[in-house]
């Protein structure tokens, strides 16, 4: 059967003028430029210096905000789907820690697995990769087939993955890696294993079935299964990418540390939530894309790094980080025009 | 308890507790309501009577305040008034039981009935004399309960005594009932009916909504009849037979043009036998056939969106068998019944239809992304190019396929809707008040696009509630009450009477 529909009541229709639409992005980007000249400009006048004309502390900036942008790349789709991941920091915690564990030097006492001898650098990178995938899908499983709102499943998740770092050396750290495995995190690679992960993610995003089904759902979830989306499977796999990037953001941490530590990615699924909603994506789920929560890192990055440059107390650069936060979800509440309370 | 000196608890010189004179209700789009008058005198039952979309629940959230006239005259015991709330209404002695309980589970019997009015000593809630007021208050109504049982321990009959005791209790003379024995067993109805009299017989009037044609014979005293927004008759129940009143009901004339074309019947393509859901529907049977247009008529409640869920597998079936093109199949999601030809339009459009906050395109192409990507990659090009031909096709009126789905007109959104599942290529293709909602033009272009995709050889199941729209479209009719099939009506036979002596038996 072919071209139903398409019958003779078709009628030339006049293609109506289209309105420019203007992208979010753009105005975050003029936030994150406008950020950047207010501390050149307090640089210059404050400690006569410039802020931007350092071409180290810009690659510091962006070195220091690629870990909380992978993590934020995976909660961006998980927020997409009007759900939230509040395990993605501790994750990574767990991650770097039995990444760690499997990539000790042979000279020293090992912590954790005292007969192994030297392994190349892919076999904790995978193991951590699986645990932090691991951990997503059961996040996945919880909100689905267990029926928990997202935020008490990653909440659990959050609390029992800390634990589960902490009791792997009993809150020892994991020292002394291998040089194979702790290039993995010198110079830039850490910012171009982050830009790579954004690039997948935003084509998987606006040009894939996976990513038309992740708006979908977001947007409407009882409409998506009406229109014969496995709802059920397709969660657990946003939930499962988000672990899954957890786990990198574990391997990165750790590599650059060149060690493994429970309290590490303390709170960073809040910095990774908050550049998400500074890139616009909306916590009623639907909207949100990848090059946003991109700036978003960024803004993030570029005021912590200003308000260190300027001096500025760091209780202080909490207030205004939350402050920020408040304004941006105000913002996508305004741009909505109310019409969605969330 | 109420400052005003007249209200619904005297009477007008007339000897009406209240009335509506005139009343008329303009919705954007609609008019609910034309020039109604209603009369409700002390001491009678008076049903509301008319098919879904007749105006009984405007005109009876304007009785109860809920929602104000557009214009016309409310009177309490005589006097002019303007209730600015439900608040208003029942300190004027109006009071009206909603068809969904509003009851606090955890809360006791008592404290639900007094709940914000509680008896108080030295600011504290006076537990006995609490007790007390209720006791007296369920004596007077013949119930037996236990005042201090928490409202969650009861059986939903009782709760609809306590939520009946609550409405009494703000010394209410005038007491609207909306379907209240939708979910009662006929032995509860017929102690929610002793009830009802006893309240008769203590002068009070009671608005009685139901669909139940034998109920309303054995409660009412009165019957009003209204159509399309219209009143149409009001007399004593003794006037009244079953035929008059559904002739009275239907009685409509077939102004609009529905165009169902001859088309050429053939093979049978969905055949369900004893189809049947747990304690929603049961046995359910029917042959569906390619060219075929196939009614489903019935009232609010009977279980005809239920039905289509099932078959898309929304709500898998419990129970019967299901064949496609004479093979058993199983559904019990609906990407199997997509992959079996399947297409569902939901009744609902902002439930379970839209996406929007999604642009025109998403929201068209989103159930043919399946069959339209290579390696996980969406075939934008050719998915945005058809879903542009259905854009002139349907002749959907919007700025582009990137607008947001929200800024589209009822009618559009519906069209679009429509789109999105023509795009699957359906053989079988179910449609739950496909016009609802719809402005007159739009609904005209889809009535001609039914008809022709009959033409083309699919097969439609159409759930509507317009009994026009059943009678002018439909090959057959299937008649639904009470979760079962109550009969079929061919398109030669069928009139609105036939169907609402099946519908509303």
């Amino acid at each position: 059967m072919k071209n139903i529909a398409v019958a003779d009541i078709a009628l030339p229709a006049k293609e109506a003028p289209r309105r420019r639409k203007w992208p979010v992005e753009v105005s975050i980007v003029l936030v994150l430029i406008g950020m950047a000249l207010i501390f050149e400009l307090l640089g210059w006048s404050l400690r006569g210096q410039s802020f931007l004309g350092n071409p180290g502390r810009l690659l510091i900036i962006i070195l220091q905000v690629s870990t909380i942008g992978l993590l934020a790349v995976g909660v961006t789709q998980v927020i997409i789907t009007a759900g939230v991941d509040l395990s993605s920091g501790s994750v990574l915690a767990l991650s770097a820690m039995v990444a760690a564990s499997l990539a000790q030097s042979g000279d020293y006492a090992r912590a954790v697995f005292p007969s192994l001898t030297d392994m190349p650098a892919i076999v904790p990178v995978l193991a951590a990769l699986a645990v932090g995938a691991a951990a997503g899908l059961v996040n996945g499983a919880l909100i689905t087939y267990g029926r928990l709102p997202a935020f008490i499943a990653t909440l659990g998740m959050m609390v029992t993955a800390r634990g589960l770092a902490r009791y792997y050396t009993k809150g020892q750290p994991i020292s002394m890696l291998t040089d194979q495995y702790t290039w993995i995190g010198s110079g830039a690679n850490p910012v171009l294993i982050f830009l790579a992960v954004a690039v997948i993610f935003h084509i998987a995003l606006g040009y894939t079935r996976y990513g038309k089904y992740t708006y979908a759902i977001g947007g409407n979830l009882q409409a998506a299964r009406v229109s014969g989306i496995n709802v059920t499977r397709h969660l657990i796999l946003v939930y499962g990418i988000a672990g899954l990037l957890a786990g990198l953001g574990g391997v990165i941490t750790s590599a650059r540390a060149a060690s493994g530590q429970a309290g590490m990615g303390m709170s960073y699924e809040l910095d990774a939530i908050a550049a998400a909603v500074i890139g616009g994506t909306s916590l009623s789920g639907g909207v949100g894309r990848i090059t946003g929560t991109v700036v978003g890192t960024l803004i993030l990055g570029v005021m912590t790094s200003g308000f260190t440059f300027l001096g500025v107390d760091a209780y202080i650069q909490d207030i205004v980080k939350g402050l920020i936060i408040i304004a941006a979800v105000m913002a996508d509440q305004y741009r909505r025009g109310g019409r969605r309370n969330a | 308890m109420s400052a005003h000196a007249t209200d619904a608890r005297s009477t007008a010189p007339g000897g009406y507790l209240l009335e509506a004179i005139e009343v008329s209700k303009q919705f954007p789009g609609v008019k609910a309501l034309e020039d109604v008058t209603l009369r409700l005198r002390p001491g009678s039952v008076h049903a509301l009577m008319g098919e879904n979309g007749a105006g009984k629940s405007t005109l009876m959230k304007i009785l109860a305040g809920v929602i104000q006239p557009t214009t016309g005259d409310i009177r309490a015991g005589g006097q002019p008034r303007r209730f600015s709330g439900p608040r208003d209404a029942q300190d004027c002695g109006i009071a009206m039981i909603h068809q969904e309980l509003n009851l606090v589970p955890h809360m006791t019997v008592a404290e639900n009935i007094w709940v914000g009015r509680e008896p108080r000593r030295f600011g504290f809630v006076d537990h006995a004399a609490l007790r007390r007021r209720t006791a007296a208050l369920l004596e007077q109504l013949g119930l037996q309960l236990d005042p201090d049982e928490r409202v969650g321990n009861l059986v939903v009959a009782n709760q609809q005594m306590v939520e009946i005791a609550k409405a009494v209790s703000y010394d209410s003379n005038v007491l609207i009932m909306d379907e209240p024995t939708s979910s009662l067993t006929e032995h509860e109805a017929a102690h929610l009916f002793r009830i009802i009299r006893r309240l008769r017989d203590q002068g009070k009037a009671i608005v009685y909504i139901s669909h139940k044609m034998g109920e309303i014979f054995a409660i009412s005293d009165e019957i009003s009849v209204f159509r399309d927004g219209r009143h149409v008759a009001t007399d004593a129940v003794s006037a009244f037979d079953q035929n008059r009143l559904i002739t009275l009901m239907v009685g409509r004339e077939l102004t609009q043009l529905f165009p169902k074309g001859e088309a050429k019947i053939g093979e049978t393509v969905l055949s369900a036998r004893g189809l049947t859901l747990e304690g929603v529907f049961r046995d359910v049977s029917f042959d569906l056939r390619r060219g075929e247009i196939l009614g489903l008529a019935g009232l609010v409640g009977a279980g005809r969106t239920n039905v289509a869920e099932t078959l898309f597998g929304v709500t898998p079936a419990t129970g019967g068998e299901l064949r496609i093109d004479g093979k058993p199949v199983r559904i019990t999601h609906p990407a199997q019944a997509l992959r079996h030809g399947m297409a569902l339009l939901t009744e609902d459009r902002k439930l379970n239809g839209l996406f929007l906050m999604l642009s025109v395109l998403e929201n068209m192409q989103i159930a043919s992304v399946r069959d339209h990507s290579g390696q996980g990659f969406v075939q934008q090009a050719k998915l945005s190019a058809t879903c542009a031909e259905m854009v002139r096709a349907l002749r959907v009126k919007t700025p582009g396929l990137d607008e947001t789905m929200e800024n589209l007109s009822g009618g559009n959104q519906q069209k679009v809707l429509i789109a999105r599942w023509l795009m699957t290529k359906p053989r079988i293709l179910i449609l739950d008040e496909p016009t609802r909602g719809v402005d007159v033009g739009a609904k005209a272009e889809i009535h001609r696009l039914m008809s022709e995709l009959a033409e083309q050889g699919l097969a439609i199941i159409m759930i509507s509630s317009e009994l026009p729209e059943v009678l002018g479209m439909s090959d057959r009719i299937m008649v639904m009450h009470g979760g079962h099939a109550s009969g079929f009506l061919d398109r030669a036979e069928a009139t609105q009477e036939k169907i609402m002596q099946l519908a509303a038996r």
